[in-house]
């Protein structure tokens, strides 16, 4: 079975480490948040200039002045800073931020990524993603490993413009953990009931598959 | 005026000299932090063919887009925009250009425009279309392009608390861009929720210390929430 948004947010999380600073795109990597383990500090980082980023507000507490980069009100955990969107990207850029979690349209089998924009529809813009993916050393790229219409976005080459080139290493799709080495997506752990068979059918970039692949496990 | 006193009694005083053609840098992330009546008062004073640079341009009826309503703005230099169908509506017919512009080399060219450096070079957009057209450089073998700085005519910026010297503090989140665009307008207007004698703001703890700013206005905020989220009770 592919794996759920819920079950990738939980895998993502896996990756945590105590005392880690994260940035989390929007859409399923905004969830990993919920799977932060109890045992764990992790501060959250918002682009717009945040860090420290808390759970939503009440009714009571809501405030216009206190939002995260996806315009949602928040609130700030014990600890949390905010600074100006210089100070912010000059985190992102300057490889400060531990783990950077995002979504993307396509990956391929040099770490290139597009995520941004689709020629001919209509453009809204790259926001914070170009910095995050030229800043970051560790990412993790969250999406579906092929389209509804069942075309892989795990590509060759990307086709869309790209997001950033050569950035990435680490994929997380509804079907496979893989890592992108030497030209090819390296197939590390499959979801669990998922075969081999299936990965490498609804992979269009150059795959290597180990001997054995195991299940991903969660608690 | 006198000495330091940067204090102006209304909008119409705050934005004069403001004329069609001028490019104007505003602070604000989203709706968060915007200088909204700055804004009406451009909308006011009817000024045209203004280039904006901001990170967004607000929505239908509220922060910068009240201003695509009479087709005031010819360009934008956002990184994120079309949350308003009027704006999708006038880039489409041509009579509204864009520079999309990643976020932080959006901040760091205001940063860098106010501290007068005329360019710097940034990993972020190589091999990208915004890379097209730049100088790329290589340093310790990574490529990065050459961006160059922004410098406004005008920057309008909005605060929480100024003095009559014009020294700001930002409330929360609401800082984003505003201290950059304080930094970079030619004539930098402030509008804050309360002006507060002056000795009143930690010295230590001023965000924008008044040497940026030429007019400072005090005035009511709607601070309309764009994105309302609530945890479940």
């Amino acid at each position: 079975m592919a794996l759920t948004r819920e079950q990738m947010a939980q895998r993502v999380a896996q990756e945590l480490q105590d005392g880690f600073y994260v940035n989390l795109g929007i859409g399923i990597p905004t969830l990993v948040a919920n799977y932060v383990p109890s045992n764990m500090e992790v501060m959250l980082q918002s682009e717009n200039g945040l860090l420290g980023m808390g759970e939503f507000p009440t009714e009571d507490t809501i405030d216009a002045d206190m939002i995260n980069a996806g315009k949602q009100t928040v609130t700030t955990v014990k600890g949390a800073s905010i600074f100006s969107s210089a100070e912010s990207f000059a985190m992102i850029r300057g490889g400060h931020v531990d783990l950077t979690v995002l979504g993307a349209f396509e990956v391929d089998v040099n770490g290139n990524i597009a995520s941004w924009m689709i020629p001919n529809k209509l453009i809204k813009g790259m926001g914070g993603a170009m910095d995050l993916v030229a800043g970051a050393d560790n990412i993790i790229v969250t999406m579906t490993h092929a389209s509804k219409h069942g075309e892989s976005k795990l590509l060759s080459e990307c086709a869309l413009p790209l997001t950033g080139k050569g950035c990435i290493k680490k994929v997380l799709t509804d079907l496979a953990w893989l890592e992108i080495e030497n030209g090819a997506f390296v197939l590390k752990e499959r979801a669990p009931g998922v075969t081999v068979e299936e990965i490498i059918e609804k992979t269009q970039g150059k795959l290597i598959v180990p001997d054995h692949v195991p299940e991903m496990t969660f608690a | 005026m006198a000495g330091f006193d940067k204090v102006v009694g209304s909008y119409e005083e705050a934005m004069a000299g403001l004329e069609d053609g001028m490019t104007v840098l505003a602070g604000g992330f989203g709706l968060c932090g915007i200088p909204e009546n700055l804004i009406n008062e451009i909308k006011r004073k009817g000024t045209t063919g203004l280039t904006f640079v901001s990170n967004n341009c607000g929505v239908d009826g509220f922060g910068l887009g009240v201003l695509l309503e009479d087709k005031q703005i010819c360009k934008m230099v956002s990184s994120y925009v079309g949350e308003n169908a009027l704006f999708e509506k006038q880039l489409l017919s041509g009579e509204l250009e864009v520079e999309l512009t990643p976020q932080g080399t959006l901040a760091e060219k205001m940063r860098a425009g106010g501290a007068g450096i005329p360019a710097f070079y940034t990993a972020t957009g190589v091999g990208t279309p915004v890379a097209e057209g730049k100088e790329t450089k290589l340093f310790n073998g990574r490529e990065y392009l050459l961006e160059e700085a922004i410098t406004g005519d005008f920057a309008i910026v909005k605060g929480w608390k100024a003095d009559r010297y014009g020294n700001v503090v930002y409330r929360h989140t609401a800082q984003n861009f505003n201290p950059l665009a304080a930094t970079a307008g030619k004539i930098t207007v402030v509008e804050v929720e309360e002006i507060v004698e002056v000795g009143e703001l930690d010295p230590a703890h001023i965000h924008t210390p008044g040497i940026y700013v030429d007019r400072v206005i005090v005035g009511h905020f709607e601070k309309r929430i764009e994105k309302r989220t609530v945890k479940e009770a």
